[in-house]
């Protein structure tokens, strides 16, 4: 190894260290920010290594300097466009961006260096690296597409409902059968079977998209956080075939931190994750609508009563859920704890794990609406203080608070809730009596407790402001 | 099994249990910008997508070679400067105005 590999490697495991540090400081929101620059500064310094050595060898043609250049500032503009102009309601669609094109790059190095080795100079991969292109190319096309997929269902170019077809399973079947022959021919027969890859590369990209168009809208905070974990994976295997530490052990830390949000999103919507990869949730829906509005009355309320009861209760805790993510009524949700807090009234949020459309989104919305992050409460703290509660507004959140969850018989047995009904008073805001994604009913709703505040989101919340002010006004 | 395989996969393990044993301590509050942060993290594809560039020879190794840089760059360069945007609109007070903050103590 000459002096300069050496310097090389040494960088490299300098900026996995800035990414483990950066993850680090991720654990708490104070230092979180210092964290993403710390990690931003090895990955700074891991490409300007990389371009140095690049140089140093010599073997670089001018075509391909211009290529690095060209490629850099195209995609370095729209990296820059996208993250400056993006709504955060529109991040999960971002983040399934960046990893389709992780995805998809971490695919590109491996088929790059196949044609380098294979088509140009006719020689072959050896089986430790054929191995790794396999799986990395497998991995980062199913990726490549299922993320395109997911951003598309996001942002409502493709339907957000489940799109099955009858033979859906058949066809995974047959793609799983193909990727598997092509993938062994690879691996056992030929290291140079260039039409194999092609095949390979082609079933995975056909499966990414019969993966995720037939998982429902209401999932996606579950198969983002997977193919962020595949997107990692992918970055490892690339790694493996052209011999890099840093691309191993980035990637392995991103598998590791998307496995583990896959994990906790699965298990907050009491579903495991091969349930919802099959998506085997169609039937639940379809028995669950046919007993709508099954006879038990429910007490409607309008603002100007929620507003008398939110500006004369000392604790307020507020349940917001997708649908306030969907009408994007943050702003208006901030405006009216500001309003209780200056009238002393104890104001907390609570968020369940899937508030939102990936994990963790609804504080980013809230920290977006300058609310301050101490009174974003996670589930397991915020629970043990609704008995305190004087009123507990839920916002567009159903199957999260349903108390059916504590039942053995319940299609959402187990599932966690928010125990919303051991408040002193409950409002629902909905826009009308349908169901969450579970399809049942919400016995909450029945609930003697609660007045059902019938209005969007956006708008419902900002009647209940302008009630609130002529309250206090008077 | 060589020597070389046996170092990387070894890496590769250990990288795998550092992963889940720091992010397993990421608050839930901070999940948005976690996920959009390792996101940033495997934009360092880009190292692989620059030495794939530095040995193509031919217009089918350019082309792919450029791809997979424009790809990593938007993924490395978007990735962190979003996660950043995000991150610094966590505050523990609200911005501008003081309000009578019962809840002083920190999330967690």
């Amino acid at each position: 190894m000459s002096d300069f590999d050496t310097v090389v490697r040494l960088a490299y495991l300098v900026s996995a260290v800035c990414f483990v540090l950066g993850l680090h400081l991720m654990n708490s929101p104070a230092r979180a920010r210092h964290g993403n620059t710390v990690s931003a500064a090895g990955m700074t310094l891991a490409i300007v290594v990389t371009i140095a050595y690049v140089a140093h060898q010599g073997a670089i043609t001018t075509t391909g300097w211009l290529i690095v250049v060209a490629g850099i500032l195209v995609g370095g503009v729209a990296g820059l466009a996208g993250a400056r102009k993006v709504h955060m309601t529109d991040m999960p669609q971002l983040v399934s961006l960046f990893n389709a094109a992780g995805g998809g790059a971490a695919a590109l190095v491996a088929i790059t260096e196949f044609v380098r080795v294979v088509t140009i100079h006719g020689a072959e991969l050896s089986t430790r690296a054929t191995v790794a292109t396999v799986l990395d190319v497998i991995i980062g096309a199913v990726t490549f597409s299922g993320s395109l997929i997911a951003a598309g269902k996001l942002q409502g170019i493709i339907t957000s409902a489940p799109v099955t077809f009858p033979a859906v399973r058949l066809m995974n079947a047959v793609l799983v059968l193909g990727a598997l022959g092509s993938g062994s021919y690879l691996i056992w027969g030929d290291h140079r079977a260039t039409l194999a890859l092609v095949a390979f590369l082609v079933l995975g990209l056909i499966f990414g998209v019969t993966m995720v168009m037939p998982i429902g809208g209401a999932d996606m905070p579950v198969v983002i956080s997977l193919l962020n974990a595949f997107t990692g994976t992918a970055v490892a295997m690339a790694g493996f075939v052209i011999d890099n530490s840093v691309l191993i052990i980035a990637g392995a830390l991103v598998g590791a931190s998307g496995s583990i949000l896959t994990k906790l999103m699965a298990t907050a919507m009491n579903r495991s994750i091969r349930n919802i990869i099959v998506g085997g949730f169609g039937a639940a829906d379809s028995t669950g609508v046919a007993v709508v509005g099954a006879g038990e009355t429910v007490r409607a309320v309008e603002a100007d009563d929620v507003a008398l009861q939110l500006a004369y209760a000392q604790k307020v805790i507020f349940v917001p859920g997708y649908g306030l993510a969907v009408a994007q009524a943050q702003h208006e949700l901030a405006a009216l704890a500001d309003l209780l807090e200056q009238r002393g009234v104890d104001v907390s949020y609570a968020i369940h794990p899937v508030a939102g459309r990936m994990p963790g989104h609804m504080n980013v919305l809230l920290a977006e609406a300058n609310v301050p992050y101490p009174l974003l409460k996670e589930m397991d703290e915020i629970n043990p203080e609704f008995a305190r509660a004087d009123v507990a507004l839920v916002i567009g959140a159903n199957d999260v608070v349903n108390p059916a969850a504590r039942r053995t018989d319940s299609v959402i047995a187990g599932m966690p809730i928010l125990d919303v009904d051991q408040a002193k008073s409950i409002v629902v805001m909905k826009r009308s009596m349908g169901h969450g994604y579970a399809g049942i009913d919400n016995e909450l709703f029945t609930n003697p407790k609660t007045g059902m505040y019938f209005a969007d989101a956006k708008a419902g919340l900002a009647a209940l402001v302008s009630a609130v002010r002529s309250l206090v006004a008077s | 099994m060589s020597a070389a395989l046996l170092s990387d996969l070894s890496i590769f393990v250990l990288s795998l249990l550092v992963g889940f044993e720091v992010i397993s301590k990421v608050p839930a509050t901070l999940h948005t910008p976690l996920m959009s942060g390792a996101n940033s993290i495997h934009g360092v594809v880009l190292v692989g997508a620059i030495l794939a560039a530095s040995t193509a020879h031919n217009p089918l190794g350019y082309i792919l070679a450029f791809i997979a840089v424009a790809f990593a760059t938007a993924n490395v360069v978007g990735g962190y400067v979003v996660t950043d945007r995000m991150l610094q609109m966590f505050r523990r007070r609200p911005a501008p105005a003081p309000s009578n903050d019962s809840e002083a103590g920190p999330a967690k």
